[in-house]
């Protein structure tokens, strides 16, 4: 029994350490907004938080994981989409099949954690998800307007 | 998507948490049962819209969403002629099956082509039209005054002289007893309200927060969870393989061989079953392509370009005496390799199967392909089929070609009677049964005059026909597949070769290598585009003329061909100095019944090559979402210029070489330049948005760098050449 703090909630999972956090995620936790795109951590479709960091969990086997690391997926993000960059995704109608979005989001999110003003720089560093549909400009843009609406709050 | 209307088909799956206490639930698709069907009172007004009591509007939506926009266009259009209050419009896909049993009421469900909106406009614009007619109809006779008097606005009918007003949710009931009018005029698009309007997408909100529901994503009860592995070289087969190594793995259920190449392992879990599957002991026999590689494949095509069994697709005067009597010929050979659709969202579908009942649920570009399929493999007849569509994780032709993942499931799905089975391709597999974007090679020859005039043109292609492996009936003995010729056409609606010349000749040799092909976003125009756009400017610099001003000449007689071209290069600044140290290049076509055009803005740093801008033009005739329509085009250029640069699948053994993203490449964020869209809907046709700009991506960046370096590009893609 593998025990994992998943968007705050504790949980014992049943399963070979072995497996990679993304399956656990969708087939033990029910989870499915976090995406299955290669398996090999490079298309970043499956990314979530851990401590805050975003990570790629399709190559992270569950064993290497605690109880005491903060697991966060994008249905642990926000309660009800008002995360800054869910509602800067909202703004801008970001997403087109959208498969790839969580993990946009989850990463952007990480990323202004530790770097509320990203230049287009850090955000080339790093946003490296793929996406086939072609949002990346309006993922840029989308980065942009939550860290603006991030420092506006900071003000007020 | 919302489900209001088919609630009764659907059921709430909670899923419990192990320890915590926590639980979630979503909905799915529940079939439909006899019961169901007889006594279903669903409160539609026609075959296309629905009205609750609540005023809630539903609009039936039969073509797929897979990131394109079709889904919130297709509703603004017919909400547009239903005169309802936008904000209470929700969407439901009706099923295959249900079209079958009122005989194919909702037409094609095919999403490919670029047709989601164009092949569908007119009819579903006249089902929100006459539902509009007889709501009125009914709160006329409510009133007991003529209809004529009464008019509809807003979701709120109104009868003028008595200034009677009622909503079309309490009229509902009536108005579906009405007698559908004879005679619908439609609106004239300049005074559209609702369509041609930049309304957000009707799917954005579940997708921000993981509650959107694609194929992958589907849980039933009592679900198992299936991975395959079809031979990986293509024509091979399954000679042998070791269940007995794997039956003890963790939650293994059973090895199953599906056909002749294809083996599964079925689990609980997909992880488990993958697992299995990667220590599962196979012997393949590779069969007759063993040897068959990329080289061999472009000598195939080499020899066809002087062939003499050709296809003549497009033929004006007699370009080959024209060649013959002329001095200079300028001569030129492309090609263009096999390319993955690489969906983010791999292949899957689950499929539950009884003695007398298949259903499957299917993330497809083609509902009544999956359904054709179920029936097919399950060997039931087709009214004992039915097929729920998911939302799809991109589709770009790949979830329109084949049905193979359909099939697969159901065949497991056969197994195991009354129980529910997913199957999922692992990247692997994905990338490496593909259905590719075909592979060709093209010679074009050309003579100009001294005034820079064309005076004849020849443009063999070689190379593969996705018709001949996908409809080889329509293909027929004469080898010729006209979708080979998109762009090319002499004259037409759909893609219009945009150059007048008084001796030209467009011809097909057809090789067809053993690697099975496939309708990829944009098709065979993206090639086209490249080997006409590229040559173009390769004659504009013979002839020592500006690629503007040369092309210029040559479509006085295509003005809507050039109205795009001049569009971009007026807004790139092509008459003023580019930048220091940057390079432009130009490129139009036509296709999908839309003119396109690109202007790139490009430069070359060590060998490095950084496109900093693109602006494009289409003119789709009519735009039912011009924000819709940008993000098409922008998106175009990620899916046309990660071709350009690294679309490449190598072909060694008989097989793909790329299996994952680590080798088939990809553009990302860092690589993407600025996309300006210019959307100049000229009117009186109806073209598509999804695809066409996605042809002009890579001629314009091409040319560009001929402007920057002098060398021309002829072999795709572009990370093959040494810019240094």
């Amino acid at each position: 029994m593998i025990q994992l703090n998943i968007n705050g909630v504790a949980r014992d999972i049943d399963v070979d350490p072995e497996t990679p956090l993304l399956w656990v995620l969708r087939e033990q936790a029910g989870l499915t907004g976090t995406k299955f795109g290669c398996g090999i951590a490079v298309c970043g479709a499956c990314t979530v938080q851990i401590d805050g960091v975003a990570a790629r969990s399709c190559v992270m086997p569950v064993s290497a994981l605690d109880a005491t690391q903060r697991i966060v997926t994008i249905e642990g993000l926000s309660t009800d989409g008002g995360h800054p960059v869910q509602q800067a995704w909202l703004a801008l109608d970001v997403p087109q099949c959208g498969y790839c979005q969580a993990g946009m989001i989850m990463a952007a999110a990480a990323l202004l954690e530790t770097n509320p003003n990203p230049t287009d720089d850090d955000i080339n560093a790093e946003i490296t998800n793929i996406c086939r549909c072609g949002t990346y400009n309006r993922v840029r843009a989308a980065i942009k307007l939550a860290a603006a609406n991030g420092s506006e709050t900071n003000k007020g | 998507m919302n489900v209001t209307t088919l609630s009764r088909r659907n059921f709430l799956i909670g899923t419990a948490a192990t320890a915590g206490g926590f639980s979630l639930g979503f909905h799915v698709p529940f079939p439909a049962n006899a019961q169901d069907a007889a006594s279903d009172v669903m409160p539609e007004i026609n075959a296309w819209v629905e009205i609750h009591p609540d005023d809630t509007v539903v609009i039936r939506i039969v073509r797929s969403e897979m990131g394109q926009g079709t889904l919130t266009g297709l509703a603004q259009l017919v909400a547009e002629e239903l005169e309802c209050d936008w904000s209470k419009v929700t969407t439901v896909y009706p099923t295959p099956g249900e079209s079958l049993r009122r005989d194919r009421v909702w037409g094609s469900f095919s999403t490919s082509g670029s047709r989601g909106i164009r092949g569908s406009h007119e009819y579903v614009r006249q089902g929100g039209a006459t539902a509009r007619e007889m709501l009125i109809a009914a709160a006329a006779s409510v009133w007991n005054v003529p209809a004529s008097e009464c008019s509809a606005a807003n979701s709120i009918i109104t009868h003028g002289a008595s200034g009677r007003t009622e909503r079309y949710g309490a009229v509902a009931t009536l108005a579906a007893q009405m007698p559908p009018p004879g005679n619908i005029v439609l609106k004239d698009p300049k005074d559209w309200k609702i369509a041609g309007k930049s309304l957000p997408r009707l799917d954005t909100a579940d997708k921000l927060t993981g509650k959107q529901i694609y194929g992958i994503d589907l849980m039933l009860p009592e679900m198992l969870n299936a991975a395959v592995k079809e031979c990986p070289v293509f024509g091979g087969k399954l000679k042998s393989f070791d269940a007995a190594a794997v039956s003890a793995m963790p939650g293994v259920r059973k090895v199953v061989q599906i056909d002749e190449a294809t083996v599964s392992v079925v689990a609980d879990t997909w992880w488990q079953a993958q697992s299995a599957l990667n220590t599962l002991p196979v012997v393949w026999d590779d069969g007759p392509n063993i040897a068959v590689t990329s080289a061999s494949i472009a000598e195939m095509l080499a020899e066809g370009l002087d062939a003499t069994d050709a296809f003549a697709g497009t033929v004006i005067g007699d370009a080959q005496a024209a060649l013959e009597g002329a001095a200079d010929v300028v001569t030129a050979t492309y090609s263009y390799p096999y390319q993955a659709h690489a969906t983010m969202e791999p292949m899957n579908a689950t499929a539950r199967y009884s003695q007398d009942k298949c259903e499957v649920w299917v993330p497809t570009q083609n509902g009544e392909a999956s359904l054709v399929e179920t029936a097919k493999a399950s060997g039931l007849p087709i009214e004992q089929c039915e097929v729920y569509k998911l939302h799809l994780g991109g589709g770009f032709g790949r979830r329109g070609s084949r049905e193979d993942y359909v099939r697969q499931a159901v065949i497991l799905a056969k197994e195991y009677p009354g129980t529910p089975v997913k199957v999922i391709w692992s990247r692997e597999e994905d990338m490496l049964h593909g259905a590719y974007h075909p592979t060709t090679q093209c010679r074009l020859r050309a003579a100009l005059d001294a005034e820079g005039n064309i005076t004849a043109f020849h443009m063999r292609l070689s190379g593969q026909s996705i018709l001949s492996s996908l409809r080889p009936e329509v293909v027929g003995e004469r080898g010729h597949d006209p979708v080979v010729f998109q762009g090319l056409n002499d004259g037409g609606s759909d893609g219009a070769f945009g150059y007048t010349v008084a001796n030209l000749s467009i011809d097909h040799a057809m090789r067809n290598p053993p690697v099975p092909p496939g309708f990829w976003r944009g098709v065979n125009l993206n090639q086209n585009a490249i080997y006409v756009e590229c040559f173009m400017d390769e004659l504009a610099h013979a002839a020592g003329m500006d690629p503007l001003h040369f092309r210029r000449k040559l479509m006085a007689n295509h003005p809507k061909h050039l109205a795009v071209l001049e569009a971009v290069a007026e807004r790139i600044g092509w008459e003023t100095p580019a930048p220091s140290g940057v390079y432009r290049g130009l490129a139009q076509i036509m296709g999908f019944a839309s003119y396109v055009a690109a202007a790139a803005e490009i430069s070359i740093v060590d060998g490095q090559l950084k496109i900093h801008r693109i602006v494009a033009a289409t003119d789709p005739g009519h735009i039912v979402n011009p924000a819709q329509a940008e993000r098409q085009v922008e998106g175009s250029f990620v899916y046309g210029l990660s071709a350009c640069l690294y679309g490449e699948c190598t072909i060694s053994g008989g097989r793909v070489e790329q299996e994952n993203f680590d080798t088939y490449e990809v553009m990302r964020m860092e690589q993407m330049p600025e996309v300006e869209a210019i959307i100049m809907p000229s009117g009186g046709f109806w073209g598509g948005v999804g695809e066409p700009t996605i042809a002009v991506a890579g001629p314009a960046v091409l040319n560009a760098i001929f402007a920057a370096t002098g060398r021309r590009i002829r072999q795709l893609p572009l990370k093959n050449s040494n810019l240094a």
